[in-house]
């Protein structure tokens, strides 16, 4: 890990495999939703309605892992100083909320039609909605700072409390769902799911994946190369003087 | 030991003199509270059916707003360098603070709280469960927003960002905290939520401070 501390060799590697997470990640993308919109029969029950769970689910799953890489990267900037953590979580923050958001809102239009209500405060939307707020408190601290290092770090710090605290949420959340609300919610996790409308899910996920990779590369790049202009200006500054 | 119950005294000291800062929390919530009979309607029903949640979520309020100056007034006086200075473990000096935060602010809340079970018209029982369960979770909540102030204090943001950073973390104290008063009132029982929240209480009271303390070692840096 510690070979890709130093940004200019993390720098040429990713130049490097960019073009081919890019392409791939399309590639992926229309043939996921081809195998989703078009080849997976309609459901015997919600007919053409669970197609957006070809969106919704992979952004759900990807919600949660940015997190998770989140708090991973916030442990190796606390213990290693690891200088692209830092800068890795500034990078991923917004696009885990996007992820996040996503995942209410095609819930939400998912929703309308199964439930007939736009929201219900089921457990897994209320806890994806704290985990949305999560991430915008993660990334509100990271900006609060006049100084970017002590953004960075004290963002650190408020994503390791919070995957810590995470799992004690959800656990809170499905209690408290299941004393107010006691099995007259629409189960998601119905019947196990046909192969013919399993694999474009897999490819969904996986080509959101490298989509997130390369958000995430595009986004450290484009800080690192922030960070190239602030030093040269002042320097230029100092040697102005 | 010494340097401990020093801090503790002088933070105490402070408070008290300065009288206004911890009557704060509890007129902030009481005002909040008399809002809502004037925005849902003076019904006894409703208030009794919202009651519970009403104090819970006023108390994280509360709590949470008045921990901002926490660690900001130490960071800007000074005090903060000499605490760091003074041989005293951050970790120390964050459980001292959080108490006599609490102190101040939750045992306020937690001695009144029958006035306002008095007010909301819940059932007799409540006399003795709000302030029980209000005794077990608000020294958590004040853990947990101990973490987020000692984050924020060299920050250009203040309040807001501190109840953004902080109230996500501090909704299973009040989703157990609801159920435990709601089981004794309603005599179901509320031994687990109890204990769910004593285990929260000494789980953060175990670990908050580690993550205050690196907050303020890096607001010393």
């Amino acid at each position: 890990m510690h070979r890709y501390a130093n940004p200019l060799r993390f720098q040429r590697l990713a130049d490097a495999a960019f073009p081919y997470i890019l392409t791939l990640a399309v590639v992926l993308t229309v043939v996921g939703l081809w195998g989703g919109l078009v080849m997976a029969p309609p459901d015997y029950q919600q007919g053409d309605a669970f197609r957006i769970m070809y969106v919704h689910v992979p952004t759900a799953w990807l919600a949660l892992f940015v997190y998770l890489t989140l708090a991973i990267a916030a442990v190796s900037s606390i213990v290693w100083r690891h200088p692209l953590a830092e800068i890795y979580g500034r990078a991923a923050a917004p696009a885990g909320a996007v992820f996040c958001f996503l995942a209410l809102v095609t819930g939400a239009i998912w929703g309308k039609p199964m439930w007939g209500t736009w929201w219900v405060w089921d457990a897994r939307l209320t806890s994806m909605l704290i985990l949305f707020f999560l991430y915008l408190g993660y990334s509100a601290l990271y900006d609060a700072f006049d100084d970017p290092a002590r953004g960075a770090k004290a963002a650190a710090i408020v994503a390791l409390v919070g995957s810590v605290n995470l799992p004690i949420i959800k656990f809170s959340v499905d209690w408290w769902n299941t004393l107010h609300q006691p099995a007259s919610v629409f189960r998601l996790d119905g019947p196990t799911i046909h192969y013919s409308m399993l694999w474009p899910l897999l490819v969904m996920a996986v080509a959101m994946k490298l989509y997130f990779l390369a958000v995430v590369i595009l986004r450290t790049r484009a800080a690192l190369t922030e960070r190239k202009i602030t030093n040269l200006r002042l320097t230029a500054e100092t040697a102005g003087e | 030991m010494r340097a401990a119950l020093a801090l503790l005294g002088h933070e105490l000291r402070l408070a008290f003199r300065a009288g206004g800062e911890m009557a704060q929390g509890l007129i902030f919530f009481l005002l909040a509270l008399s809002l809502f009979p004037l925005g849902v309607g003076p019904g006894p029903v409703i208030l009794e059916r919202i009651g519970v949640g009403l104090i819970w979520v006023l108390a994280l309020f509360s709590v949470t707003l008045t921990l901002e100056r926490l660690y900001a007034a130490d960071a800007r006086d000074g005090t903060l360098d000499l605490l760091g200075v003074s041989g005293l473990a951050f970790e120390w000096v964050a459980l001292i603070k959080a108490l006599a935060h609490w102190l101040t602010s939750g045992l306020v809340l937690v001695a009144f709280s029958p006035l306002v079970v008095l007010l909301l018209g819940l059932p007799s029982e409540a006399f003795l469960a709000v302030p029980v369960v209000l005794l077990i979770g608000t020294p958590t909540l004040t853990l947990i927003g101990g973490i987020g102030a000692a984050l924020l204090v060299h920050s250009r943001r203040g309040g807001l960002l501190l109840a953004l950073i902080v109230l996500p973390l501090q909704i299973p104290v009040l989703i157990f905290g609801v159920s435990a008063i709601e089981g004794w009132v309603s005599g179901l029982g509320a031994s687990g939520q109890l204990m769910i929240l004593g285990a929260f209480l000494l789980g953060t009271a175990a670990l908050a401070p580690f993550a205050t303390a690196a907050a303020l070692r890096l607001a010393l840096e």
